[in-house]
């Protein structure tokens, strides 16, 4: 018999351009923890599982994620695990883990400070280190490649990101970025890297989030009403950037086909660029009767390796029953790895 | 806190050195003789730079297929302010190049002001060859034609990578490295279980809390475990043998890496009392540095239950 798992908890330090922390996130995570515990009335040692998601070149130092432990309070010796990648793949594994049987509870946190280094110049060493990483691609040049791409096919056009960028920064007067502003005001705003404007990048974002699991049983008890996980499959793409159809993100449709994310009342989408929001809607099929990014998304504020959780964690926030609710998060340059987590409200 | 945590520039270096395979090698190696090959895909479809493994199939691909200097641009993003590392310093654009022969497209740069979406380029080689991709320069519609030369065939690559940051100390660690500059050691306490950390910590390891209560800790204590370094590496200070030690300070619960000088080697063991040796005054900084090191003080060791629970 399957165990089903449910979302009974999440919490998110602030998203800021920049903190004084330090890059192995403790300060954010101690106090972003203790919320998501005493949310549902459980202590560090009610958790079966830990398992964290951030990166040592954000940080700058080797397994900074070690130093992210202390947080937990981790004697007695915990079982816990990290992934190299978005924390909303550290949710994957935790949610394999519940439903081996194994524990019951996990608690699941990602944290970067991007402000550290050179952000976009940092995520250069995503590529392939042999033929692309040495001549050191930005990630925003490279989404800029992938957006003009599909301007010149005619699937978006520069009014279309800006009014996603738009929508977004209105959504969330507690985001990162806020703003009511125009179409027309956004698109008489100067390029920063052709085909893009400031508004189509996210903003570097300093954060953490923390999703805490349970077993749907033990779910009902813990909060009013868990958001189960009916599904939740990731696909990746080649590494050769070249090769690949960087218009039509297959690896999305893939995951929201293995997901059958259909029915979908609400989405959060993890597009740190404007013209990825418009490509992940058209390969997830939805339409515009989907909430989409209630919480501004990632281009209202992206914590690095937790801003793929927080949606996850925001989706479930403001799931409504008999709703069903999409959580989507991408890895790698320009979409390269995407995961489709499909919720619905107990 | 009144103070700011203190911060300061850390840059980190790696010349990494990547053996090749056999499909990066005769790639690498044409480069260098300014020739350029792509890898025909299960598909059909020739990739360039050619893939180890078919980005469909997985299958390992073998046949490489030479491919023209030349391609046209399908995408491009302007780079108005290059950083560290990239192929031109001057505003550039990346860009899609699919080459003559290819049938999906390289990314490089391009050399020109007026960039467009099926602009004509050409490869610029650099002087020197034997860095791979970097062999190429650039793209540009004005590149020269360039004859291909020998060269050996390579089998490694270096790719240095440099990368800058801002690196913060913790408000725990800020308050300690403060403190040393006054030639003072200042641990905290933590709440839940009072242990005295020294530096104090943005969480208690074991309880997972800010640590709080401010300790100030004298300059002695004892050496918990140690060992005698006797190999030489880049950057050593001290000829050996010598000996690098955990001191454990008095009031403290926990130990930090020190040396041990003032007595042979051999001399040193589990449980001697040692005292602090600091650096004159106007040498000190926010830094563990200004202590030298630590000497014997001649007391009695500390028996060995003293301290073995911080072992």
């Amino acid at each position: 018999m399957s165990i089903d798992v449910s979302i009974v908890s999440f919490a998110q330090a602030p998203n800021v351009r920049e903190t004084h922390g330090t890059t192995n996130g403790v300060e954010m995570l101690v106090p972003t923890m203790k919320e998501a515990l005493d949310r549902i009335g459980l202590s560090k040692k009610d958790i079966g599982f830990w398992c964290s998601g951030s990166s040592d070149y954000l940080a700058g130092r080797a397994f900074s994620f070690i130093a992210a432990v202390d947080a937990i309070g981790a004697f007695p010796p915990i079982h816990e695990s990290h992934v190299e990648a978005d924390a909303a793949w550290a949710l994957y594994e935790a949610w394999v883990k519940i439903r081996t049987g194994e524990v019951d509870t996990a608690l699941v946190y990602g944290f970067g400070k991007s402000s550290a280094g050179q952000l976009r110049r940092v995520l250069a060493l995503q590529l392939d280190p042999y033929t692309v990483g040495p001549l050191w691609p930005d990630a925003v040049s490279i989404a800029g490649l992938q957006a003009r791409l599909g301007l010149d096919a005619g699937l978006w056009t520069e009014r279309d990101m800006a009014e996603v960028a738009a929508r977004s920064r209105a959504a969330n007067p507690a985001a990162q970025i806020y703003e009511q502003v125009t179409v027309d005001e956004l698109l008489g705003r100067p390029y920063v890297a052709d085909p893009l404007r400031k508004h189509d990048c996210a903003p570097i974002t300093d954060g953490a989030a923390v999703v805490v699991l349970a077993t749907a049983d033990r779910a009902k008890d813990l909060c009013e009403q868990p958001a189960r996980i009916t599904s939740i499959q990731h696909r990746v793409e080649s590494a050769s950037l070249g090769a690949r159809d960087l218009t039509a993100s297959p690896s999305t449709v893939a995951a929201a086909k293995a997901a059958n994310a259909d029915g979908i009342a609400l989405a959060e989408l993890h597009a740190p660029f404007t013209h990825q929001e418009i490509l992940l809607r058209q390969a997830l099929g939805l339409g515009d009767e989907v909430v989409l990014n209630p919480s501004g998304g990632p281009l209202a504020g992206n914590p690095m390796f937790a801003a793929g959780l927080a949606r996850i964690g925001e989706a479930a926030t403001r799931l409504k029953p008999g709703e069903r609710a999409l959580a989507h998060a991408t890895s790698g340059p320009a979409l390269q790895q995407n995961l489709v987590c499909v919720l619905e409200a107990d | 806190m009144t103070q700011a945590p203190l911060s300061a520039p850390l840059d980190i270096g790696f010349d990494y050195t990547r053996s090749l395979g056999p499909t990066l090698s005769r790639f690498v190696t044409g480069l260098a003789q300014r020739r350029i090959f792509g890898a025909r895909g299960s598909d059909g479809r020739v990739h360039v730079p050619p893939p180890e493994y078919d980005p469909v199939t997985s299958e390992p691909l073998t046949e490489l297929i030479e491919l023209a200097h030349t391609g046209t641009v399908t995408t491009w993003c302007w780079q108005p302010e290059p950083l560290a590392g990239q192929p031109l310093q001057h505003p550039f654009a990346w860009a899609f190049i699919l080459l003559d022969g290819a049938d999906t497209p390289m990314l490089h740069a391009v050399d020109a002001q007026d960039v467009h979406t099926g602009m004509r380029v050409r490869a610029r080689w650099a002087e020197e060859g034997g860095n791979g991709i970097r062999d190429i320069e650039c793209f540009a519609p004005d590149a020269p034609e360039t004859e291909p030369r020998p060269a050996d065939e390579l089998t490694m690559i270096t790719t240095p990578i440099n990368l800058h940051y801002m690196h913060s100390a913790s408000p725990e660690e800020s308050l300690y490295l403060r403190g040393l500059a006054e030639g003072r050691l200042l641990g905290q306490r933590c709440p839940v279980c009072r242990k005295v950390y020294i530096p104090p910590r943005g969480a208690c390891p074991t309880d997972g809390v800010p640590t709080e209560e401010d300790v100030e800790l004298p300059d002695r204590g004892i050496v918990t475990t140690f060992c005698i370094v006797n190999v030489p590496f880049l950057g050593q200070r001290i000829k050996p043998p010598y000996v690098a030690a955990y001191i454990l300070l008095d009031g403290a619960d926990i130990a930090f890496l020190h040396l041990v000088l003032g007595c042979a080697a051999q001399d040193v063991r589990m449980g001697m009392r040692v005292e602090a040796v600091w650096k004159p005054r106007d040498e000190w900084g926010t830094t563990l540095q200004n202590i030298d090191h630590f000497r014997p003080t001649g007391e009695p060791d500390a028996p060995y239950d003293s301290y073995a629970g911080h072992l």
